[in-house]
């Protein structure tokens, strides 16, 4: 549809992602159970509330989305506002934009009345001052096409605050209310009167009452507001402008983070930093039930319509759901924000997760595709206290054997003299489907450990795999596993130390190995040294002298025979190992130096003049294959290739890099980058699509039939022992969906079909036996028939109406098709139907 | 000058027990719970405008205000008392016959009084010129009536018990609602104290009680209309606003709550009682509230009196919307014999003599000096029978101190034989007008003035060695129902000045007996007054922080009195919130006059120029820090300091010696009884 024109960096996960409120759907007999909408980077996400699934990504903004909110008029839709400065009407069932409003100023907040028939308001900055905003109101107009632009804005306040929280519509839409430090300040639309409160400026007991967040009665004359000293405060009777009135609740020790009525506003929840939601009975001070330990602080709450769901987000990038007897439900974890990203990105071989520090102590495995936690493994074990100036004991490297069977971490303290090291190696259990501790070696170094590779050898058996640590003591040492001779051990193999190298007692910074093992560099402050890894003889040095050397890497595939290395003077040195003598050198100040796995490329992030720039090269070529200038305003801490499921198709010569891997960052504040050839709409992802139309399944004999069968199917997954099957046949269903969408009278004949079928569905599974692949292969087309089948009669009958033409269509399509089948659509398409009425 | 600093008065005032607000009046009764009664002024800053000392076998558990001036009191006793306001004692009292008294209501009218008696009987009385009368018996039944409200027409009344709450029809007498009040707390074995009622005029009763909740019922049928858990101690107090939109109720732990009736949207009829504000001046049980039509005040067992302004209903910020904390009385306890340097200290029961230190060391300003003689507790008069001390005073020889009660005057010769102290009482006292609202000696100590009833002074000659004679009584010319409350008299013994109930000073010549002549009424209470030693200016300090001087011999306000009024003092000063309590003089510099109130002392400097409303009033801290040519340009004619707090005396024993009598709070809270431990967070 769209030519791949340059590169797009697109955000998908980490940081401070869910700017605004979650909104949930709906509740509606055509809906079902309801779906959670959430922004999140520059996408809204649609979430089951029943299975916590990514149903739908809704991408189209370019910028970080700032407000959605469902319209009023029609459930099915939703408005999302954008920094880039448009508002879009979505179709979110369906995950289609409706309509674009383009506005042209930043829109920072977006809220959506009943009682306006076609205009939202929305926070935009104040033309001509710098930090000041002021709440629109914006008509849209109803004009046909997809493109309009919306230019009737009229001011509705003054000098409001930028966050979505502090501003609130009253009851009906009778007034709106908006705070800004100590100031409250409420406008009744239908009196066109203004009032201004203010609470005294005094900081009381070190703690200040600025205003945090505001929540407006559903039905009385009452608006909460949150304060940062932690109290809650009620207004009443603020019509008046003097016999106004407030009364005070007070639980929090901390900021208010944000506050919501409940549908009938007898209860209001609030959640603050001390990561409890509180729930609040009929405004009284006294009657108030907690919901403790949700993990982290509390950043929005929002309640959904019908009042038996809440939803908190939480500033660790999850969301959790509550129900209305204040009850633990879902929670759904994106990427957790730790303090300091120490152990780098690094991906798990075994699931191609994302594997970095999460909470404290912990190390999280992050799903890149989903944007969802795997599982959070606890390394440290250790209860963590939140006190200042506490030495915490933390995670501070990792590192993986080629299939990820082996786990290796280090911990260290906060403290410069005496870190604690620990260096832990796990084993990774079959059965149990985790790591299990297997040795623990206590102070395996002097000093900090600086770096840890293991050798990375696929063919190689398990006893030969090696483990090097480099650390500030000026050695690095080599770790091998030995058969336990103690017969009382539970385990057979543990993990000892072989070979202690070190370098003119300089301090070791980085090692690595090459892809075959064979050789090992270790870099010490300015030197590079390169061992043979059998004999552990030093080989060669190389130095780039002035400035420490940085990163090395090791050449892959082709270009194996390169070592390349980056200094703090921003030199990027490329040497020959088959020569010793430097190859190439470029002047370029190296942050990150990430090799592909999978390919000959090496990425490299410089940081020049406050951005951040990407170099791709192969080693072979001193030339950069592909540069970007500007990949973001932030600092880039740490990149990672992820290889992908299956090679996408790109068509540019340019890109070639990506084919076979993507290539992530995280920036210094925590968010998480990818590059993307791909224009917005190519993004949404087909299987979504398919997964939504499932959920909204109604519950008829056959869709039971179905589940009993999928649920058997499933069980037979796991005996395969491929934990991501569904991923991989999400990914098949393209190539399937296009053999079944086409007419059967155009179709090619069958052999010639068969092996593109078959081809299609092999590809991810190499390392299969030929036998096993032709089962699965049977059960999944089998299953993908009924999967694309079921679809088709669900959207059947939801557009009911649209055209019973395409309805004809799809039905000559199916001619081929068995009797039983038809007879059975027949029986099903009744079922729903009469499910529908 | 050098500072005594004296921490041994062991005064503990009592607590509050019960307000009572004088329907459309400026008036506020409150009762101690040693018996005193004492009545607040709100037109003059909340001036405490009148003490009743209290008696031992007399406690008050209600007070209430009927036939509009007139203040009656019911206590355990089982009597209904009026009390004299203008005599300031009791006038008469009347035997409830149903055992202790532990409410009591008027109505609407002021025309009935409703008591409720530990046997369960609620009695009407009558209130009839000159006293009251039995009326009738209401329906009696089991258990103590702890409040009652009267409904504002007048036709029912709600009693409030342990564990029921009735109304009765005043026509019939019958009882015609039994509300049980923890009838849906059904398993709580404890009993539910009602402790306080309120009818209101949209026929909902209004209860607090022991379980912390004040509930709203409707008493025709009986149900419950809302329900506010407060507290989770007692809410023990409940005031309703006259205009019924507003309640006010206080708890055990020392934090009252108001309550407001609001709209619940705009423009709708429909109005809910939401409860609004909470305010934390107590430490102890607040056992009193009070909702005047601008304030809330609550009265509590730590002895503070606090009044909470309504921001909202103030028209402006000024000396109105302050928050006013009383604890200490707006009286002189304390009184000093300068000459021999002692201390006289008035309890409720009794006296105490102390000598002060003294030392031998100078020092710096700011030090501390090291005391070579500790101060010394000379005597201890006891008071006999169960009346409380009016007043007290102490010679400036130290050889003569007077104290009087509600039936008595007593005067002692104190002799001194080193280390020895004897105490004679003086026989053959004259038989005077009885009590004595303030005693006052010359500064000569050879003549006493007693401050007495109906605006009279009677002037007594003390004689050596321990006899004395009635030489004068003095009156006001007009006359006046009024007590005299302070007095003044020259150091020259030639001028006395008197104040009256009725805020009229009046000054009368010593030597020929003779009324002088009347200083100018102002609208306000006089709350201290001196004569100036030199110039026999009477300097005179209102309850709305002005000052006055008053020429005597010219008989008009001084010129300098003049120029305050036509500047103004600074805002600050006006805003203060407690009265000049005394007011002496620097005889070294006759310019110089000493105030103090109970935060600060000031030395107001006559020849320096007024500052006005932008300089900094307090500005004694910053002007230690500038150069001397900056200082003089600063400098003006309040120099305040803050040093000593809370301040019950300050007197200036002579040149450069300064007397400080502290009274700290912490002293007194360690005194009352643990309060409800509460658990506090970051504790």
């Amino acid at each position: 549809m769209v030519a791949p024109a340059a590169l797009r960096v697109v955000r998908c996960g980490g940081s401070t992602l869910h700017g605004v409120r979650a909104v949930f759907s709906a509740d509606s007999k055509q809906v079902g159970p309801g779906y959670l909408l959430c922004a999140s980077g520059d996408f809204v996400k649609m979430y089951s509330v029943t299975t916590e699934e990514t149903l739908r990504l809704m991408g189209g903004h370019a910028d970080l989305v700032t407000g959605i909110q469902l319209n009023p008029h029609n459930h099915m839709q939703l408005y999302s506002s954008s920094l880039d400065g448009s508002i879009k009407l979505w179709d979110f069932m369906d995950g289609i934009p409706i309509k674009t409003f383009t506005i042209g100023s930043k829109l920072l907040a977006l809220y959506a009345l009943a009682s306006s028939e076609d205009s939202v308001f929305v926070v935009i900055p104040k033309s001509g001052e710098r930090d000041t905003f002021q709440l629109v109101s914006v008509k849209l107009t109803k004009a046909a096409g997809h493109d309009l632009e919306a230019k009737e804005l009229s001011v509705v306040l003054d000098g409001v605050d930028a966050s979505p929280k502090r501003i609130a519509f009253g009851r009906e839409g009778e007034y709106v209310a908006s705070v800004k430090d100590v100031n409250l300040q409420v406008y009744f639309f239908k009196q066109k009167q203004l009032n201004r409160f203010s609470v005294s400026a005094m900081k009381t007991k070190g703690g200040n009452n600025h205003f945090t967040c505001i929540a407006c009665h559903p039905t009385e004359d009452c608006i909460a507001t949150g304060h940062a000293d932690g109290k809650i405060r009620l207004w009443r009777n603020f019509c008046h402008k003097k016999e106004y009135t407030f009364s005070t609740l007070h639980w929090h020790h901390d900021t208010v983070m944000d506050l919501a009525f409940s549908m009938e506003g007898t209860r209001l929840l609030s959640g603050g930093v001390e990561s409890v939601l509180v729930l609040w009975h009929n405004e009284s001070d006294c009657q108030r039930d907690f919901l403790p330990r949700l993990g982290s602080a509390i950043e929005y709450i929002s309640m959904s319509s019908d009042g038996t769901l809440c939803c908190t987000l939480h500033t660790d990038n999850r969301i959790t759901i509550i129900n209305s007897n204040l009850r633990f439900c879902k929670s759904i974890q994106g990427l957790i924000r730790s303090m300091d990203v120490k152990t780098g990105l690094v991906v798990d071989p075994r699931t191609k997760a994302l594997v970095l520090n999460g909470e404290p102590g912990h190390l999280q495995f992050y799903c890149l595709q989903s944007d969802q936690q795997l599982f959070s493994l606890d390394i440290v074990q250790r209860q963590y206290i939140h006190q200042a100036g506490l030495n915490q004991t933390d995670l501070v490297k990792v590192a993986f054997s080629a299939q990820g069977k082996w786990l290796a971490t280090v911990e260290e303290r906060e403290e410069l003299s005496d870190p604690g090291l620990q260096l832990k190696l796990w084993f990774y259990d079959e059965e149990t489907q985790s790591f299990k501790l297997n040795t623990r070696i206590n102070t395996p170094h002097e000093d900090h450990i600086t770096d840890m590779c293991f050798r990375d050898m696929d063919e190689l058996e398990d006893d030969s795999l090696i483990l090097v640590t480099a650390g500030r003591d000026c050695v690095f040492k080599v770790w091998v596993m030995v058969e336990d001779t103690d017969p009382e051990a539970q385990q057979s193999v543990s993990w000892s130390c072989d070979f202690v190298g070190s370098y003119h007692n300089y301090q070791a910074t980085n090692c690595c190995f090459s892809e075959d093992g064979s050789l090992l560099a270790v870099s010490f402050e300015e030197t590079v040294t390169v061992w043979d890894s059998v004999t552990w003889d030093l080989k060669c040095t190389f130095c780039h002298p002035p400035g420490k050397i940085r990163n090395i890497c090791f050449g892959r595939l082709t270009c194996s025979k390169y070592l390349i290395g980056a200094t703090d003077y921003g030199f990027l040195c490329c040497w020959n190992l088959l020569s010793c003598a430097l190859e190439w050198s470029a002047h370029l100040n190296v942050l990150v130096l990430q090799p592909d796995p999978l390919s000959e490329h090496i990425a490299a992030v410089s940081w020049l003049s406050k951005e951040s720039s990407l170099f791709v090269f192969k080693p072979n070529e001193p030339r950069p294959i592909y540069i970007q200038k500007n990949l973001c305003k932030e600092k880039i801490q740490l990149a990672a290739f992820v290889p992908r499921d299956e090679p996408e198709t790109i068509s540019s010569e340019k890109y070639l890099w990506l084919r076979r891997s993507q290539l992530f960052f995280l920036t210094d504040t925590q968010e998480l980058m990818t590059l993307s050839t791909k224009s917005l709409e190519e993004r949404l992802t087909p299987s979504s699509k398919q997964l939504a139309v499932e959920e909204s399944l109604p519950v008829t004999p056959f869709s039971l039939l179905l589940g009993k069968h999928r649920r058997q199917q499933s069980q037979e997954d796991i005996d395969l022992g491929k934990p991501v099957v569904h991923n991989k046949h999400e990914q098949d269903s393209p190539a399937v969906k296009e053999l079944l969408h086409t007419p059967a009278h155009v179709l090619p004949s069958a052999s010639f079909l068969c092996p593109i079928f078959i081809n299609s569905l092999l590809i991810s599974k190499e390392n299969k036996s030929a036998e096993e692949v032709a089962d699965e292969v049977e059960m999944e087309s089998e299953k993908t028939e009924d999967d694309s089948d079921e679809e088709r009669d669900v959207t059947e009958m939801e557009q009911e109406d649209t055209s019973p033409v395409e309805l004809l269509g799809e039905m000559t399509c199916k001619l081929s098709k068995s009797q039983e089948k038809e007879l059975r659509k027949i029986r099903k398409m009744d079922y729903s139907w009469i499910a529908a009425f | 000058f050098e500072v005594h600093r004296v921490r041994f008065f062991g005064l503990v005032p009592a607590g509050v027990r019960c307000l009572a607000c004088q329907p459309r009046g400026g008036r506020l009764a409150l009762a101690r719970t040693d018996g005193a009664v004492e009545v607040y002024n709100f037109a003059a800053n909340y001036f405490q405008e009148k003490v009743i000392p209290g008696h031992e076998a007399r406690t008050v558990e209600a007070l209430c205000w009927a036939a509009g001036e007139r203040l009656f009191g019911a206590g355990l006793g089982g009597d209904i008392t009026e009390y004299d306001l203008a005599r300031l004692c009791v006038a008469r009292s009347v035997d409830g016959c149903g055992g202790p008294i532990w409410s009591m209501a008027a109505n609407s009218s002021g025309t009935q009084l409703a008591i409720g008696c530990e046997d369960g009987s609620v009695k009407l009385f009558q209130v009839v010129p000159g006293g009251i009368q039995f009326e009738r018996n209401l329906d009696r039944r089991k258990g103590r009536i702890l409040c009652l409200s009267w409904n504002p027409s007048d036709t029912h009344i709600a009693a409030g018990s342990i564990d029921i709450l009735r109304v009765f029809d005043v026509s019939s007498g019958r009882t015609i609602q039994r509300i049980m009040v923890n009838y849906h707390v059904q398993k709580l074995k404890r009993e539910c104290i009602v402790w306080s009622i309120a009818f209101l005029s949209s026929g909902a009763v209004v209860t607090s009680d022991s379980f912390g909740r004040v509930q709203f019922w409707d008493w025709e049928r009986g149900t419950l209309l809302e329900s506010h858990t407060v507290s989770t101690s007692a809410v023990l107090s409940l005031a309703v606003s006259e205009k019924e939109d507003s309640i006010i109720v206080g708890t055990s732990t020392g934090a009252t709550y108001q309550f407001q009736l609001l709209p619940v949207k705009m423009g709708s009829l429909e109005k809910r009682w939401v409860r609004t504000k909470p305010f934390q001046h107590h430490t102890h049980d607040v056992r009193a509230v009070a909702h005047s039509s601008t304030a809330l005040i609550s009265g509590g067992l730590d002895a503070q009196l606090v009044i909470r302004p309504l921001m909202e209903k103030m028209q402006k910020k000024g000396y109105e919307a302050a928050l006013r904390k009383f604890t200490f009385p707006h009286r002189r306890l304390v009184s000093c014999a300068r000459k021999a340097r002692l201390l006289l200290f008035q309890f409720s029961q009794h006296l105490e003599l102390w000598r002060l230190g003294s030392t031998e060391e100078t020092g710096k300003d700011g030090e501390v000096l090291p005391l070579c003689r500790m101060p010394e507790h000379l005597v201890q008069l006891k008071s006999k029978g169960p009346e409380h001390i009016y007043c007290s005073s102490v010679s400036p020889c130290g050889s003569w101190v007077a104290y009087s009660t509600a039936s008595r005057f007593h005067l002692y010769r104190v002799q001194y034989e080193g280390d020895s102290v004897s105490v004679e009482k003086v026989p053959k006292v004259p038989k005077l007008l009885l009590p004595a609202y303030q005693l006052q000696f010359s500064s000569d100590s050879d003549s006493l003035f007693v401050a007495s009833a109906r605006g009279s002074v009677h002037v007594l000659q003390l004689l050596e060695p321990g006899g004395c004679k009635h030489l004068h009584t003095f009156q006001p010319p007009s006359g006046s129902p009024e007590a005299v409350y302070l007095l003044a008299s020259s150091a020259d013994g030639h001028w006395l000045a008197a104040v009256g109930g009725d805020w009229a000073i009046h000054i009368y010549n010593l030597k020929c007996f003779q009324h002088h002549c009347m200083v100018p009424m102002y609208s306000c209470a006089v709350t201290a007054l001196a004569i100036h030693p030199v110039t026999n200016n009477l300097v005179i300090a209102y309850s709305d922080q002005q000052l006055f001087e008053f020429s005597i011999p010219q008989k008009q306000y001084t010129t300098w009195s003049r120029t305050v009024q036509n500047c103004g003092l600074h805002k600050v000063w006006l805003e203060r919130d407690s009265p000049i309590t005394h007011i002496t003089f620097n005889p070294k510099n006759p310019s110089h006059i000493l105030l103090h109130d109970i935060y600060m002392f000031c030395v107001l400097d006559k020849s320096l120029p007024l500052p006005d409303n932008s300089a900094l009033l307090m500005n004694q801290s910053t002007l230690k820090q500038l150069p001397e040519t900056a200082r003089q340009r600063q400098l003006h004619a309040f120099k305040i300091c803050k040093k000593f707090q809370p301040l019950l005396f300050a007197d200036l024993l002579d040149e450069n010696c300064l007397v400080m009598v502290e009274r700290p709070i912490m002293d007194i809270k360690t005194q009352l009884p643990p309060p409800i431990q509460q658990k506090k967070f970051g504790t």
